[in-house]
């Protein structure tokens, strides 16, 4: 049986078919992301401490510009459909689909950098102070503390932030993949060894110190479980990740069935790459978005 | 293999009730193309701002919001006015679109409503924690 309406409009609704249940999709999209967002809001503005500049800014940007560039081909390559120019348009096409996995590769990388990156936390004051002198001496320990501190105020924050709360960041010899205590525990290591970030403005490391496990009270990726910034962070971007992969197989379906589609029938495939498009649009509509409210906010 | 469908009724023809020799002749296509161009340039400016904006040290929290929110809602019309062809589309779209904006602002608007409403007290068996 042929499917009805997937080149003319339909007469009661003035639209072929796919394009209206694009935009019915894209409907219940902007809700589902939209209570992610009113969660992200909620949370944030309820939350006593937010932590602030814990993502790579000039990573989040050349995303943008990715995903920005991927809208201007998707859309060109349906002009060089409507133009009549196949290979164009499967030049348009592939340098889509290369920016959507160029995207999805950068964020696996910030992914991973985050899953090896870990705070400690100490079972007591007098414990942190000994391992924070031993990275980075009784003059840098004062300042590196204060970073720290520093890193959870953001101006709206009424809170304060304990300063005998402060830990220790940054990485744990073999580049652990979210190691958790318990796991440690598991694998019968009683001490870690752990290479401190460098001061604020800095690019060098401290010497890696040892730590036995026993001194820590907390150890934690950078991982959903860490803070509440980071479940929400990680639940938006990941749900926002799959969309940009699923996105992505789609293109890559049309870009290989083209010459069939092209032969048997061009006007639905006009129309299948604009609904294609559509939902990639979105896909870039998010995450203009997203940037500014996770990244730079 | 490139066949010459310039002519035939695509998917702006499809989508219904414009002149289609209006919209989609091989001259709008190409003049539309100039304005794809054009808005992927004010994307980037776009992103560019933002970020900058980040390093201008705004005093108020609020205008620093609300600044980046404003850089972001108009690169979003962009986005969906021009490339999505929403300053251009029919009537039952904009219907979908108005409703989705209701919903939209009923789920905001409750969910941040509900905020001022937090549990006095934890409650274990009816009685105070």
């Amino acid at each position: 049986m042929e499917i009805p309406y997937t080149v003319k409009p339909r007469p009661d609704t003035g639209l072929y078919n796919a394009k209206l249940g694009i935009w019915l999709f894209l409907a219940s999209e902007v809700m589902l992301f939209g209570g992610l967002f009113s969660a992200y809001i909620l949370l944030r503005v309820g939350a006593d401490l937010w932590p602030h500049g814990m993502l790579s800014i000039p990573i989040g940007t050349f995303n943008t510009f990715v995903l920005i560039f991927s809208s201007v081909t998707i859309v060109m390559s349906w002009a060089s459909l409507k133009l009549g120019k196949l290979a164009d348009f499967k030049l348009y096409m592939a340098l889509t689909i290369a920016c959507a996995f160029g995207f999805l590769g950068v964020k696996s990388y910030e992914y991973y950098v985050k899953f090896t990156h870990y705070d400690l936390w100490f079972k007591d004051d007098a414990t942190a102070q000994k391992y924070f002198v031993a990275a980075y001496g009784e003059k840098g320990e004062a300042d590196v503390r204060k970073h720290f501190v520093e890193r959870f105020h953001l101006q709206n924050t009424k809170a304060t932030y304990d300063p005998h709360e402060v830990q220790l960041v940054g990485h744990i010899e073999g580049n652990p993949l979210c190691t958790t205590l318990k796991r440690l525990a598991k694998e019968k290591q009683d001490k870690i060894l752990f290479t401190p970030d460098p001061k604020f403005g800095s690019h060098d490391h401290p010497k890696a110190i040892e730590i036995p496990l026993s001194d820590v009270k907390r150890l934690s990726a950078y991982v959903p479980a860490h803070s509440t910034f980071f479940a929400i962070y990680f639940t938006i971007t990941a749900l926002h990740g799959l969309h940009v992969l699923g996105g992505a197989l789609v293109l890559c379906y049309f870009l290989f069935t083209a010459d069939k589609w092209w032969k048997k029938a061009p006007e639905q495939f006009a129309n299948r790459i604009e609904v294609g498009g559509l939902f990639w649009h979105f896909v870039d509509l998010v995450w203009i978005f997203l940037f500014p409210i996770i990244y730079l906010l | 293999m490139s066949h010459d469908h310039s002519h035939s009724h695509g998917p702006g023809e499809a989508c219904g009730g414009h002149d289609h020799d209006d919209h989609h002749s091989p001259e709008a296509i190409h003049r539309a193309v100039k304005k794809y161009k054009m808005v992927g340039a004010v994307l980037f400016a776009g992103t560019v701002l933002t970020v900058a904006m980040y390093y201008v040290h705004i005093p108020s929290v609020a205008i620093t919001i609300a600044v980046a929110l404003l850089i972001a809602s108009v690169k979003a019309a962009f986005v969906a006015g021009v490339f999505m062809h929403l300053s251009d589309e029919r009537k039952m779209i904009y219907g979908i679109l108005l409703c989705t904006v209701f919903f939209l602002i009923g789920l905001m608007g409750l969910t941040l409503w509900a905020m001022h409403d937090p549990p006095m007290q934890t409650l274990v068996g009816g009685k105070p924690a």
